[in-house]
């Protein structure tokens, strides 16, 4: 594997029952890049990121990441790695505080022992406050501040998006798995969003692959854009080569066969 | 809702959130200390049971309350702990080995029965739990040489340093003790890692898994956990009670026990408490009118149950932060007089998810 990949996905396919969800798909994502997957409902871009952080098990295929094969490692491993993700329904702990929710992302950084939590003993409150620091560092990264005690069921929609990106960026990630980003958020939230994958790659030097439906986010941060349909590979390339794909047109818009 | 003065991030883990808060607490204990010296053996001996149901209620709320896993079969870990007690006790084990022993043989308990319902949630956790509940009561029943069976099982007193802690103030003692050691545990769990995995296993799996959290693990330890210490409440009631019966722990206890969480108000630890109270206390409260009612009403057989069935339904109905619940509404009300927000507690409901415990 040389080292321009940090991670790769070679041959990866997916059924459920008769249906193949994701069928013959590789790919190579290059460090420090911004990969956008995208396509029609239905496509499985996220059956790939479920694939990715191994709640799915893959029929066929292998995924490397940092030169090692991920295929077997159990999903909660995955966050150890260097792997997160943030999800297309936002899935917060909702009767948490926002402060707890990205201290529960700092979770695979803890290393402190059972008993050793039960005495809460003065190493568990060392570590704690090293976990609010950093995750102090990311609340000052996006802005959260104001909402730093607040639980997150009274907390808008538009807010809980950007917690879960803060909650994915306290594990510390190198790639960082976001699955649509922009929805259910305003034309504001979706602009702001992409300055922050935009600060994501290129002051954290995270690598951040992408599923998105808002062709202009896309345009905007994705160094390289891969199109499915019906869990196959359409077109891969530059965000333009793609839009102009005449196979991804039809698979959009519909057309001549 | 209070908002405290944060000036350094060492004061999220403090042990005490307010600086007043150890005074407070502090003249609870002394006074709790000081009731056997003034207050008869009755009322003693009905805070001790207090404290040893609120032990239990602190074990299930870590379970049901932290990590959202329903169990009906909690009855079992307190006869576990009971039994495990009495019988180390008979065979004159010394009374500092054989309580740790009760938590511990519960723990254990606990842990089996946490790994084979790894993958059950909501009702088939609690139909499983319930049939647990009712093996191990089965168990008592029949296993006689150990347990003696129907004919039960005495207790002997438990000495400790040559001191005889028995009757009502010894149990109340123990139990005091008891209680606060426990809190202390929960307390320090609610605030490691340990304690925000659960709340993360609670609130939604799928992303307590992608950031790390081992479910199959800290769903085991919590059930772990939970256990041990309701086996420790377990031990403390085999004392209260001095002569175990298989009968004691049934079903009607699991739920007792399931009320005492829910009506003190899922999620925190003074519900534990309050659920403890509501729970021994009714029961009080109602032999104590029930001569003043007319005849067709207090002789009405199942008089108790109907009316703990009535408050639980109220309670879940229109109260479902149960008794803490209103006690920090009644609390924020006096603290924002006369600026009182009647929305201050409203909660958006647009993303709930119904299947989930809250």
């Amino acid at each position: 594997m040389s080292a321009s990949v940090l991670f790769s996905v070679t041959d990866l396919g997916i059924r459920f029952g008769g249906i193949r969800a994701v069928e013959g798909v590789s790919f190579e994502v290059r460090p420090g890049e911004v990969f956008s997957i995208i396509g029609p409902n239905g496509a499985g871009k996220t059956t790939i990121f479920n694939l990715i952080s191994r709640i799915y098990n893959p029929s066929t295929g292998r995924l490397h990441f940092d030169g090692k094969d991920i295929t077997e490692t159990p999903p909660h491993m995955i966050a150890g790695l260097g792997i997160a993700r943030t999800f297309q329904n936002i899935e917060l702990f909702p009767n948490a505080t926002l402060l707890q929710n990205l201290l529960i992302g700092r979770h695979c950084h803890s290393k402190v022992g059972l008993f050793s939590q039960l005495a809460f003993l003065p190493s568990v409150a060392r570590a704690e406050v090293e976990h609010r620091k950093r995750a102090e560092e990311v609340i000052a990264f996006l802005g959260l501040q104001r909402h730093r005690d607040s639980l997150i069921a009274n907390l808008p929609y538009g807010v809980r998006k950007v917690v879960e990106l803060g909650r994915a960026l306290c594990t510390e990630p190198r790639l960082l798995l976001l699955d649509e980003p922009s929805s259910g958020l305003n034309v504001e939230e979706t602009e702001e969003m992409a300055y922050w994958i935009d600060d994501i790659k290129k002051d954290l030097g995270i690598t951040v692959i992408m599923v998105e439906h808002d062709m202009k986010l896309v345009s905007a941060v994705s160094d390289r854009v891969m199109a499915l349909n019906y869990g196959r590979i359409l077109a891969m390339g530059t965000s333009a080569e793609v839009q102009s794909d005449p196979e991804v047109i039809r698979a959009y818009i519909g057309g001549e066969p | 809702m209070r908002r405290p003065f944060k000036t350094l991030y060492e004061q999220d883990i403090r042990f005490w959130r307010q600086p007043s808060a150890r005074w407070w607490y502090g003249l609870l204990l002394i006074a709790l200390c000081a009731i056997p010296l003034v207050s008869g053996e009755f009322y003693v001996g009905e805070l001790a049971g207090l404290f040893i149901f609120a032990i239990a209620g602190v074990g299930l709320m870590l379970l049901t309350g932290y990590t959202g896993l329903v169990s009906l079969g909690h009855s079992a870990f307190l006869g576990i702990g009971a039994y495990t007690e009495a019988i180390l006790l008979s065979r004159g084990l010394p009374f500092y080995v054989t309580l740790p022993a009760a938590a511990l043989v519960t723990g254990f308990a606990g842990v089996a029965i946490g790994i084979p319902t790894l993958r059950m949630s909501g009702l088939y956790l609690a139909i499983a739990t319930l049939a647990f509940g009712s093996i191990v009561g089965t168990v008592l029943q029949k296993w006689e040489h150990v347990t003696g069976g129907f004919d039960g099982l005495p207790v002997k007193s438990p000495f400790l340093f040559g001191i005889k802690l028995d009757g009502p103030n010894g149990v109340y003692y123990m139990s005091l003790i008891g209680l606060l050691l426990v809190i202390w545990l929960a307390l320090n769990v609610l605030r490691s890692p340990l304690g925000r995995a659960f709340v993360a296993i609670r609130d939604s799996e799928v992303s307590a898994q992608s950031m790390g959290i081992n479910l199959a693990l800290y769903k085991t330890i919590s059930f772990g956990l939970s256990a041990a210490i309701t086996g420790l409440a377990g031990g403390l009631f085999a004392h209260y009670v001095r002569h175990l019966a298989p009968d004691a722990f049934d079903v009607l206890l699991s739920i007792q026990l399931v009320t005492i969480v829910f009506v003190g108000g899922l999620g925190s630890l003074h519900g534990a408490i309050f659920g403890a109270m509501f729970m021994r206390l009714l029961p009080q409260g109602i032999a104590l009118v029930r001569d003043d009612l007319p005849n067709w009403l207090g002789r009405m057989p199942g008089l108790e149950p109907s009316i703990f069935g009535l408050i639980l339904v109220l309670c879940i109905m229109y109260e479902p932060m149960g008794i803490n619940g209103r006690w920090m509404k009644v609390k924020a009300y006096f603290k924002n007089f006369p600026m009182h927000k009647a929305s201050a507690f409203r909660r958006q409901k647009s993303y709930a998810k119904s299947e989930r415990l809250r």
